[in-house]
């Protein structure tokens, strides 16, 4: 999986159309991606890495991420290992994950030591509450997207969604632990997929 | 809070803050966020190094940030302990759930085309895309049911997922626009 040191070209994911030419390239963008994710860096990533650099599919991102979220760990971070491991080995996971990490580390901790004189300005919490705002629509508009790779599932369109719909009543309107939604209705899911893939 | 001079931590406590989030990282299925109960126990009620408050205001602070949700650990452990708090809990964060990711990756990379893998992406999807959508819901929670402004909260939430969905503008314009209209009082 991962190419060899002599290999000239680095070993695409099979259908995705591009790749990056090195694994400074992959700590350049990922650090871009970060420094762009205002509230969350899915959205920013999913848009430049699939739908603008052609890195990935929609299939095969929504397929890292179901991973990513599965296994503990942050879920962009995790994301950003499998990525950079998926292109340049442990090079490549190392290079993604200072990306998405080193910059954002400094910016995130010279804003706690300047926090307490930031609080006090209104515009400055009214602008943080704006922000907010914005990164929800962010999150929401990548699941509608990423959801147009359902129609291509195994599980048929209609499980499929109703999978979806039923994790999100369960997660976002019942608060069910998360745990437990993945343990019983992924197996579950993952149950009906091993009896449709005879 | 305590951000400029965090308290000075003795060597154990520093390896025991270390140790605690070694732990949590392992548990994280879902994210790192869905294990701030756990450190909150471990560093508000437990040790009280931190305040609930300066507790909740590092998780708003690093969610404001650009970069990953993840930092919330490293400004907690800035607020306990100062620069050598932030690395013992962002290592302790990191450390196992990336070795457990490299391998977990390799072994399913080596097994795409194998019925039980292929099972195992195709059940979870459904499932990813759902919790996306929760987590989109759950985010805009607070701004939503903030009576006043919840009606300049739903529009501004609702023009986001218009733009995103219609246009390749990169969402940083966007999150510029949701700061202006905020600090104007719109939010």
């Amino acid at each position: 999986m991962s190419p060899s040191r002599t290999d000239p070209a680095p070993t695409a994911p099979p259908g995705s159309p591009a790749s990056p030419a090195s694994p400074a390239e992959l700590f350049f963008v990922f650090n871009k991606l970060a420094l762009q994710g205002f509230g969350g860096v899915l959205a920013v990533t999913q848009r430049e890495l699939v739908e603008r650099r052609h890195w990935l599919t929609r299939d095969q991102f929504v397929e890292t991420l179901a991973l990513a979220q599965v296994l503990p760990g942050p879920n962009v971070v995790n994301l950003s290992l499998m990525l950079g491991d998926r292109f340049f080995g442990l090079r490549g996971a190392m290079a993604a994950l200072a990306g998405m990490l080193l910059v954002p580390l400094v910016i995130v901790l010279a804003l706690t030591v300047a926090y307490a004189e930031f609080s006090r300005i209104p515009v400055v919490s009214g602008a943080l509450r704006g922000m907010g705002a914005v990164a929800a629509g962010l999150v929401i508009a990548t699941g509608i997207r990423l959801a147009t790779t359902l129609r291509s599932n195994r599980l048929g369109l209609p499980l499929a969604s109703g999978i979806a719909t039923l994790t999100f009543v369960l997660i976002a309107w019942l608060r069910w632990p998360l745990v437990g939604v993945i343990l019983g209705l992924g197996s579950l899911a993952v149950a009906i997929a091993w009896q449709r893939w005879r | 809070m305590s951000a400029l001079l965090p308290p000075a931590l003795g060597a154990a406590d520093l390896l025991g803050l270390f140790g605690h989030f070694l732990m949590l990282s392992l548990l994280a299925v879902g994210g790192a966020i869905t294990t701030a109960p756990g450190m909150n126990r471990y560093v508000v009620v437990e040790h009280q190094w931190i305040t609930d408050a300066a507790f909740s205001t590092s998780v708003a602070l690093a969610q404001a940030a650009p970069g990953p949700n993840v930092l919330f650990v490293a400004v907690i452990g800035w607020n306990v302990a100062g620069p050598l708090g932030a690395l013992a809990t962002m290592t302790g964060t990191l450390l196992p759930s990336t070795v457990l990711t490299l391998y977990a990756t390799r072994w399913g990379a080596a097994r795409r085309d194998t019925r039980g893998m292929r099972a195992f992406t195709t059940g979870l999807t459904p499932l990813t895309i759902g919790l996306l959508m929760a987590t989109g819901w759950v985010l805009a929670q607070p701004y939503v049911r903030d009576g006043l402004r919840s009606t300049g909260a739903i529009a501004l939430i609702a023009f986001s997922v218009a733009v995103m969905l219609r246009t390749r503008l990169s969402p940083m314009w966007l999150v510029a626009v949701g700061a202006i209209i905020g600090a104007l009082g719109g939010v």
